[in-house]
């Protein structure tokens, strides 16, 4: 069940790593790896299933009957372009947190924004 | 800080950064045969600019690509796509029916495919200096 | 020549505007006419999209489905719009909201964002308004995931442009959330297209009774109830809800807390809905048994949290996730008229919350604070905008004649029909919780002495006309929803009963 079905097991592990990444680590940059780990497993699991047994490259050709299945491919694609935004998107965020509070931890950062609701709350 | 890069690596960036664009080219015309397209050459094509930035310095890469051409380019990519389907909109078609575009649909389909990946690859591209000319300001 | 082609057209207008928006002359700048220039070309693209929606609304009543093909392939091979009742009632709210936003945006945008930045905030406005109208109006899955991404990361950015620097923590967490909710939405896609091979929503629906035996139809399932639930801000995956529309520019909070939680429900819909039907997912898959208790623990606990809010924006926050557990008890209740209910919460509820949001706005325009002391003695030096707040608040809670009171009698008399008494009683118990943080506002508008330093030289008078205006169109529409329901009663009626089998 393990060999037939290897490429499942791949993806299931991938997702869980980046996953645990994302929810356990502290450093916000490390978040957005795990996030992108977590991405590349879904991406892996939708190309690994597009694979037609004895299909060739789906590129028109003589004396070929059996292609690979290319719509998963355009998905992905599209799926790739969006995961790069968001971890552009989530870099860029990271800059200007970095030069607002000086630190990229999640538990300092959440230590400073406590502090800074109690002085709003105090202050009115 | 803006000290000179030794001899080699300017070298071997005078020799990388044409291939690497030829490359671009390549992998931007020849999508419908092999693997390739607009966001992969877009990709392709930032990377070699990225590559002359880190060489030789944003400064002298920005009398090239100033920020404010980038800026339109992002723009002008993504209204050259949505605009083909505008165009084949007044043609008679539906939204992105590229059957009207030319005289023949199978040369329309070959227009539209070459106009639409062209568009995504310029706003890739220009997207990619971008954020890269933005986290370099950054770093100053 | 146009006509036939309004359903795409409802997507490319504002999709081909926002580079246009970026690029217009003298944008960028730190130039106030290229700021003027930027929000009335926003604000014209918005009302454009709202009469290309009143347009679309009408085909839909008059003739039924509208289908339309994508570059002229037909479906199930290319991709199609595909716009019924259901989607016309949600692009008429969105497009609606969007031009209330734009019209009475332009002050308060130029106060709080940073003048080089103001045309590009147009822009991503627009792109904003494109991904929402886009998730509604397509009939293929992975175009769903598509929109809503791009609306989403269109939110991050807009969000992350507010004043505090905790709106940039809100603003990656809400990034970190949204993204691994969407990613998991993309999985239950995947997941349903191995198993049918096709991605048009009306073919998979015809494709998955057959297959209902399969374990990985269930795994889709679970999949798309979480990705969905994080997006929809469902207790307990609610936590990056607060703090966005805390610290978020004031429109951009009024303008997604009217429209992004309610772009998801309509994906439950038309997922749970439409694609698995109702039988199969509340037979088969005993959606229902999740749905209720999570909505009554939301109801409660959402609305206990919000009576203890010194920050008002958080308390409206908070008082949103209460609203959405109402609107997905009435979807848990898995009846027609429990649904029916559920779909008018939504409607009367981006009415209210917009405009309650709109009012905060106008304070924070004038005062510069949203801190409950803040709001001591406004009811004297802010009397339309108080007054505002005080009969949309009384929405919230339920009071007769109010819109907020329809749907919650809809939602009380579906759950008595189902004789859930824990139901009724939690409906009604949300209500007076509710009563007491609006309480707690007025109180302290209109019975508490103002403090002296706020009146040290700042003048607090009352909001700008731009900004009034349309916070009265959104009380008098609370109030025309109250009394006359045949609009938004009847299109939920038919909506649902061309969606249930």
């Amino acid at each position: 069940m393990f060999a037939d079905y290897y490429n499942y097991w791949v993806a299931i592990i991938l997702m869980m790593l980046g996953f645990y990444i994302v929810i356990s680590d502290a450093n916000l940059i490390k978040k957005i790896i795990g996030l992108s780990i977590f991405q590349t497993s879904v991406f892996i699991l939708f190309i690994s299933m597009s694979k037609v047994e004895g299909g060739t490259a789906p590129i028109l050709a003589e004396g070929i009957t059996t292609y690979s299945n290319p719509l998963p491919h355009v998905l992905i694609l599209t799926a790739i372009v969006v995961s790069v935004a968001t971890t552009a998107l989530g870099l860029a965020i990271i800059a200007r947190i970095y030069r607002e509070y000086g630190t990229v931890d999640e538990n300092i950062i959440h230590d400073q924004d406590e502090e800074d609701e109690d002085n709003n709350e105090a202050t009115g | 800080m803006n000290k000179k890069r030794s001899l080699i690596l300017r070298e071997a960036c005078n020799l990388i950064v044409p291939a690497v664009l030829l490359y671009a080219l390549y992998v931007q015309f020849h999508g419908d045969y092999g693997p390739g397209g607009g966001f992969q050459a877009g990709v392709i094509f930032a990377a070699a600019i990225i590559l002359y930035a880190l060489v030789y310095g944003r400064k002298k890469t920005q009398k090239i690509f100033p920020a404010s051409l980038v800026r339109y380019l992002i723009s002008i990519g993504l209204l050259l796509y949505a605009g083909v389907g505008v165009a084949s909109l007044f043609m008679g078609g539906n939204y992105l029916d590229y059957n009207v575009l030319a005289h023949n649909p199978q040369h329309g389909q070959h227009l539209g495919i070459f106009l639409i990946e062209l568009g995504v690859g310029i706003t890739v591209a220009a997207v990619m200096i971008m954020i890269f000319y933005m986290l370099d300001e950054y770093a100053d | 020549m146009l006509t036939q082609h309004l359903a795409v057209l409802q997507v490319v207008v504002p999709l081909i505007s926002a580079p246009l928006c970026a690029l217009l002359p003298l944008a960028g700048s730190e130039n106030k006419l290229g700021n003027k220039l930027a929000w009335l070309f926003a604000t014209l693209v918005s009302l454009t999209t709202f009469i290309i929606a009143l347009l679309i609304a009408k085909e839909v009543s008059d003739h039924g489905v509208i289908s339309y093909q994508l570059g002229g392939w037909a479906p199930p091979w290319g991709i199609e719009y595909r716009i019924d009742h259901l989607s016309a009632y949600i692009l008429l709210i969105v497009s609606a909201i969007a031009c209330i936003t734009m019209l009475a945006a332009q002050k308060s945008v130029e106060k709080e964002i940073a003048h080089e930045k103001i045309s590009l905030f147009y822009s991503a406005f627009l792109l904003c308004l494109t991904g929402l109208l886009g998730v509604v109006v397509t009939g293929d899955a992975f175009n769903i995931f598509v929109f809503l991404e791009i609306s989403s990361l269109s939110s991050y950015v807009l969000i992350a442009l507010g004043n505090d620097r905790k709106a940039l923590t809100a603003s990656y967490q809400y990034l970190i959330m949204g993204t691994i909710g969407a990613t998991f939405i993309l999985i239950g896609i995947g997941l349903l297209y191995m198993l049918t091979g096709t991605l048009n929503i009306v073919d998979l629906q015809q494709r998955i009774p057959e297959l209902l035996s399969s374990r990985t139809l269930h795994a889709a399932f679970a999949f798309f109830t979480v990705g969905i639930s994080l997006k929809l801000a469902l207790l307990p995956l609610h936590l990056w809800l607060p703090n966005a529309y805390a610290y978020a520019p004031s429109m951009i909070t009024v303008f997604l807390s009217a429209t992004a939680t309610k772009v998801s429900l309509y994906i439950l819909f038309r997922f749970f809905f439409g694609l698995f039907s109702n039988e199969i997912t509340f037979e088969e898959f005993h959606l229902d048994k999740i749905l209720i208790p999570l909505s009554i623990l939301a109801i409660l606990i959402a609305s206990s949290v919000a009576v203890f809010q010194n920050n008002i924006k958080r308390m409206f926050a908070y008082s949103s996730v209460a609203q959405i557990g109402y609107m997905t008890l009435g979807i848990g209740l898995a009846t027609k008229s429990g649904s029916i209910a559920g779909m008018l919460h939504l409607f009367n509820h981006a009415i209210i919350k917009g405009g309650l949001f709109l009012a905060m706005a106008c304070i924070v325009f004038r005062t510069g604070s949203v801190q409950l002391s803040n709001f001591a003695g406004l009811g004297k030096r802010m009397p339309w905008t108080m007054a505002a707040i005080l009969l949309l608040g009384l929405g919230l809670i339920g009071v007769p004649f109010t819109a907020g009171f329809i749907s919650k009698w809809y939602l009380l008399i579906a759950a008595l029909e189902q004789n859930n008494w824990l139901a009724a009683t939690v409906i009604v118990g949300g209500s007076l919780l509710a009563v007491m943080y609006i309480w707690k506002i007025i109180e302290h508008a209109y019975f508490k002495i103002p403090i002296s330093s706020a009146s040290e030289g700042q003048v607090i008078s009352e909001a700008p006309f731009t900004m009034l205006i349309p916070l009265w169109i959104l009380v008098a529409a609370n109030f025309y929803f109250g009394v006359n329901t045949s609009f938004s009663y009847g299109f939920a009626n038919t909506a649902i009963n061309t969606l249930f089998q």
